[in-house]
C-alpha cells in the first residue's frame, strides 16, 4: 500500500501522519490521550461507544476519533469545551443502563468504564436510571464463564472477539432499540450453547459483564481446613504474567515470587504444572512417534496429522466444529489433568496422605480449564482430579487480599517431588512451544542426536503469525526407528480459534499434508489466555512470550526427557510411556458435540 | 433430513449460501411457517455455515421475523406516534376484548395473534392496522372488529 502522508493539525499541533491513520491514533502519537472503549487493539472497530468523540473545525458533529480516518488539513480539538460536556453527558447515558454497584462489583478497580466515569467524576444522575437488567439473575450456568447483563455497556468487545479472534460467535447481538443486548441463541445460558470457554471476551471486557466465574472463597476455605492437604499447581504461562497484577512489566519473571506468595498464602505444597508438561511431551512424543510406525510400517489406517490436546478450549471447539476429527486429538490429558491423577496417586502415596483428604489446585492462565477439571471423565484417581482452577487474576486478588506485599518477597523454589521441571516444559506457555519442546525430545529419541538447531532454539515453529508451517528432515536413524530414515517431518501450528479453523479447513479438503499440528484456543497460547491480567494487546503478549524464552535459556534442563522426576516416575510407577498405568490416568478420550 | 431442512436447502439453493442470502431465506421460512422454530434457525446456521446466534441476532431484529409460533392471521396495529395519537390503543383495547387475548398473545384457537408494529409508512391515514399482508388504514373500533370477523369466517 502506498503511503502518502496527510498533514492535520491535533490542539494547534501540526502532525504528519500515514494516510489511513485515524484521529484517535493520530492524537496518541502527539501523546493525547482520548479515551475509548469500545476500541481494542485485537479487534476491527466498532466506534459505538462515542466516549473518543473530538471537535473537528468546521464539522457540525463531533466525529468518533477511533472510527475517523484523517484528512489533509484537518483541525482536531481532542479536549474543547464542546468535546468536554458531549464526552460526560456519553459517560452518563452508559451509566445510566449500567448497574453501577460499584463497590460490589467484582470487577471494582478494574473496570475500563469505572476508570472514564472516575476521570470525569461523574457525580449526579443526570438521565433516568434504565438498568432493567438489574434484578436479573447472572448466568452462572458456565463453570467458566459469568454473564451479567446489567453491567454491559453494548461495547460489542466480545461479539467482535468471539467472531473475529475465534470463529465460535456464541454471542451475538440480539433484538433492537432499547431491548438491544447480547446474547447467545434463543438466550440460552451459556453453558448450552456453542462456547469453547476459552474466556477471551473476559480479557476484553471493560465493565464486569462478563468474567470468570471465581472461586477464590472456596480455595481459601480448604486452605483454612486444617483437615486437609492441599496441593497447587502453577502453568507455565502464569509465571511471565501474574507481575502484571503488582504493576510491573509484562513478561517479567517472577517465578520465584510467585511460588513464596503460594507459600504465604498456605498451600501445603507448591508444585508445578511444567513437570506433567514435560511428562505430556514423553507421552505424546510417544505416541506421535506410534503412529508414524502404524502408518509407515505397520500399514494401518491411523489418524494423522496428530494434534495437540493441551488446550481445553481448542478441544472444545474441536468437539463442536470438527467432530470427525476427534480421533486425530492425541489421548493426552493436558498437562493440568494429568497433574491431578498422579498427585492423589503417585504423589499421595509419596507423602504419605489419603487422597480423600487431598485438594489440588491450580493457577491457569486459562478459563476453560475451569471446565476440564469439571469434566466427568476426569476422576482418573477415583476422586476429582483437580479440584478447583484459578486464574492468574484470581491469583493476583488473593495474594492481595492475604496482604502480601508481591514484589518484595524473595525467590523461592518448588516443593519436591512434581516441582521439577524442564525450559521444554515452561514454553509450553506461548505458541509453538509445545512443538518445539516436542520436536528437542523426539528427534533424540530416534536419532540419539540433538535437534539441529542452535541452543536448541527451534525459530521456525516461534513467532506470532497465525499458521505457521515448518518441516524437519530425519537423518541417521538409530535403528530401531529405521522407518523413518529421510522422513520430512511436517508441522503445523495454529493460535486463536479462527487460526485454527483456517488450519483444520485445510486439513479437512486435503491441502494440508502434516504430521503433528499444534493448537492453542487463545492468541499467541496460553500467554493471551482468558485468565491473563488485563489489557491484553500483541504488544503486552510478545513481551510475554519473550518472558517464556527467557525463562527456558535459563533452565538448566532444557529437554522433557532430561527431567530426573520424570525419569524418576517412569521407573518406579508409570514402568512405561503409553503403559498401562498411563492409560489409566494420562490419557483420555473425546465427544462429538452438536455444531449448533 | 426433516422436513424444515429439506425446505431451508431448496431456500438456499435459490437464494445462495453466502452471509447476504439470510434475510431472503428468514423471511421464506417465516412466509411458509408463520415463525423462526428453533430447529429452522439450526438449519439455517448450518446450511450457510454461520452460527446459530448470529442468526437469532439477525432475526430477533426484524419485528416481522417471529420466533416464536404465531396464529394463522396475525394483525398488527402501528404503535408509532401519529397513529398513536389518532387513537391506536383504542383499535388495541377493542381487539383484545373481541379476540380475548392480551397485545402480544395468540387466541387459543390458534387463529389470531394480536401484535404491534413500527411505523408502516401510512401516518397521513393513521391509525392503520396490517392484517397478514393487507393494509386497513384510517381503521376504528367498529372497522377493525369489522375485518377481523371477515377472517374469522374465512379461517378454517
Amino acid at each position: 500500500m502506498s503511503k502518502y502522508k496527510v498533514n492535520l493539525k491535533i490542539n494547534n499541533i501540526a502532525v504528519s501522519v500515514d494516510e489511513g491513520t485515524t484521529i484517535l491514533e493520530a492524537a496518541r502519537k502527539l501523546n493525547f490521550n482520548v479515551p475509548t472503549l469500545c476500541n481494542h487493539d485485537d479487534l476491527c472497530v466498532a466506534g459505538n461507544c462515542r466516549v473518543c468523540v473530538v471537535e473537528q473545525k468546521g464539522a457540525r458533529l463531533l466525529p468518533a476519533s477511533c472510527a475517523t480516518p484523517v484528512s489533509e488539513g484537518m483541525e482536531i480539538m481532542t479536549n474543547s469545551m464542546k468535546v468536554r460536556q458531549a464526552r460526560k453527558h456519553i459517560v452518563e447515558l452508559l451509566l445510566a443502563e449500567h448497574n453501577a454497584d460499584c463497590t460490589k462489583c467484582f470487577k471494582n478497580g478494574h473496570c475500563e468504564l469505572q476508570e472514564i466515569s472516575n476521570e470525569y467524576r461523574i457525580g449526579d444522575h443526570v438521565f433516568i436510571d434504565l438498568v432493567k437488567e438489574k434484578d436479573k439473575v447472572q448466568d452462572i450456568s458456565s463453570p467458566s464463564i459469568a454473564k451479567d447483563d446489567s453491567k454491559c455497556i453494548r461495547c460489542q468487545r466480545c461479539v467482535r472477539t468471539c467472531a473475529q479472534l475465534q470463529h465460535v460467535s456464541a454471542l451475538a447481538v440480539t433484538h433492537k432499540g432499547n431491548e438491544m443486548r447480547i446474547s447467545t441463541f434463543l438466550d440460552k445460558p451459556m453453558n448450552d450453547v456453542v462456547c469453547t470457554n476459552c474466556g477471551q471476551c473476559i480479557n476484553r471486557c471493560p465493565t464486569a459483564a462478563l468474567t470468570e466465574r471465581t472461586y477464590i472463597d472456596q480455595v481459601f476455605d480448604v486452605i483454612y481446613d486444617p483437615n486437609k492437604f492441599v496441593v497447587v499447581q502453577t502453568a507455565p504461562a502464569t509465571r511471565v504474567a501474574i507481575g502484571e497484577e503488582f504493576g510491573l512489566e509484562p513478561g517479567t519473571r517472577v517465578t520465584g515470587k510467585m511460588v513464596a506468595a503460594l507459600r504465604r498464602l498456605g498451600f501445603d505444597k507448591v508444585l508445578d504444572t511444567d513437570f506433567t508438561a514435560d511428562l505430556t511431551i514423553i507421552e505424546e512424543g510417544n505416541e506421535l512417534l506410534r503412529r508414524l510406525k502404524e502408518a509407515l510400517v505397520d500399514g494401518k489406517d491411523v489418524a494423522l496429522p496428530m494434534m495437540t490436546s493441551c488446550s481445553p478450549g481448542w478441544i472444545k471447539f474441536q468437539e463442536h466444529l470438527y467432530p470427525e476429527f476427534l480421533d486425530n486429538l492425541s489421548t493426552c490429558k493436558s498437562p493440568q489433568q494429568m497433574f491431578g491423577p498422579l498427585a492423589k496417586t503417585y504423589y499421595a502415596e509419596k507423602v504419605n496422605k489419603n487422597p480423600a483428604d487431598m485438594i489440588v489446585v491450580s493457577i491457569m492462565p486459562c478459563t476453560a480449564k475451569k471446565f476440564e477439571a469439571d469434566r466427568p471423565e476426569m476422576r482418573g484417581s477415583g476422586y476429582k482430579d483437580v479440584d478447583f482452577v484459578l486464574t492468574t487474576r484470581e491469583l493476583g486478588m488473593m495474594i492481595r487480599q492475604a496482604g502480601i506485599d508481591f514484589n518484595k518477597l524473595d525467590n523461592e523454589g518448588y516443593d519436591s517431588i512434581l516441582g521439577e521441571s524442564t525450559g521444554a516444559a515452561v514454553i509450553f506457555g506461548t505458541t509453538g512451544g509445545v512443538m518445539e519442546a516436542a520436536l528437542r525430545s523426539a528427534y533424540e529419541i530416534v536419532t540419539g542426536r540433538e535437534v539441529p538447531f542452535s541452543n536448541l532454539n527451534i525459530k521456525p515453529v516461534r513467532g506470532m503469525e497465525g499458521v505457521k508451517e515448518a518441516a524437519i528432515k530425519i537423518k541417521d536413524v538409530l535403528p530401531e526407528w529405521k522407518f523413518l530414515e529421510g522422513v520430512e517431518l511436517r508441522v503445523a501450528i495454529a493460535h486463536g480459534l479462527a487460526n485454527a479453523k483456517i488450519l483444520m479447513d485445510r486439513v479437512k479438503d486435503g491441502t494440508a499434508n502434516f504430521h503433528f499440528i499444534e493448537i492453542m484456543a487463545c492468541p499467541s497460547g496460553c500467554i493471551g489466555g482468558g485468565g491473563q491480567p488485563i489489557p491484553t494487546n500483541m504488544e503486552i503478549r510478545k513481551k510475554r512470550a519473550a518472558g517464556i524464552y527467557d525463562e527456558d535459556e535459563h533452565m538448566t534442563l532444557r529437554k522433557s526427557h532430561d527431567n530426573p522426576e520424570v525419569t524418576e516416575i517412569y521407573k518406579s510407577f508409570l514402568h512405561e510411556p503409553l503403559g498401562h498405568r498411563s492409560h489409566d490416568l494420562l490419557h483420555t478420550h473425546y465427544y462429538p458435540r452438536k455444531r449448533h | 433430513m426433516t422436513k424444515i431442512e429439506e425446505f431451508v436447502k431448496e431456500q438456499a439453493d435459490i437464494h445462495g449460501r453466502e452471509r447476504n442470502s439470510l434475510m431472503p431465506i428468514l423471511q421464506a421460512v417465516v412466509q411458509s411457517e408463520r415463525f423462526l422454530s428453533e430447529d429452522a434457525m439450526v438449519a439455517i446456521a448450518t446450511e450457510l455455515d454461520l452460527s446459530t446466534a448470529d442468526v437469532f441476532g439477525t432475526a430477533s431484529f426484524y419485528t416481522f421475523l417471529d420466533t416464536v409460533p404465531r396464529g394463522k392471521n396475525i394483525i398488527r396495529v402501528c404503535k408509532t406516534i401519529t397513529c398513536h395519537m389518532k387513537g391506536k390503543d383504542a383499535i388495541i383495547s377493542t381487539l383484545e376484548d373481541m379476540l380475548k387475548v392480551k397485545l402480544g398473545e395468540t387466541t387459543s384457537d390458534g387463529k389470531f395473534s394480536l401484535l404491534q408494529a413500527n411505523c408502516l409508512g401510512w401516518c397521513h391515514k393513521g391509525p392503520v392496522m396490517l392484517v397478514n399482508d393487507e393494509i386497513y388504514p384510517e381503521i376504528t373500533p367498529e372497522k377493525a372488529v369489522e375485518v377481523v370477523q371477515e377472517y374469522l369466517k374465512k379461517t378454517k
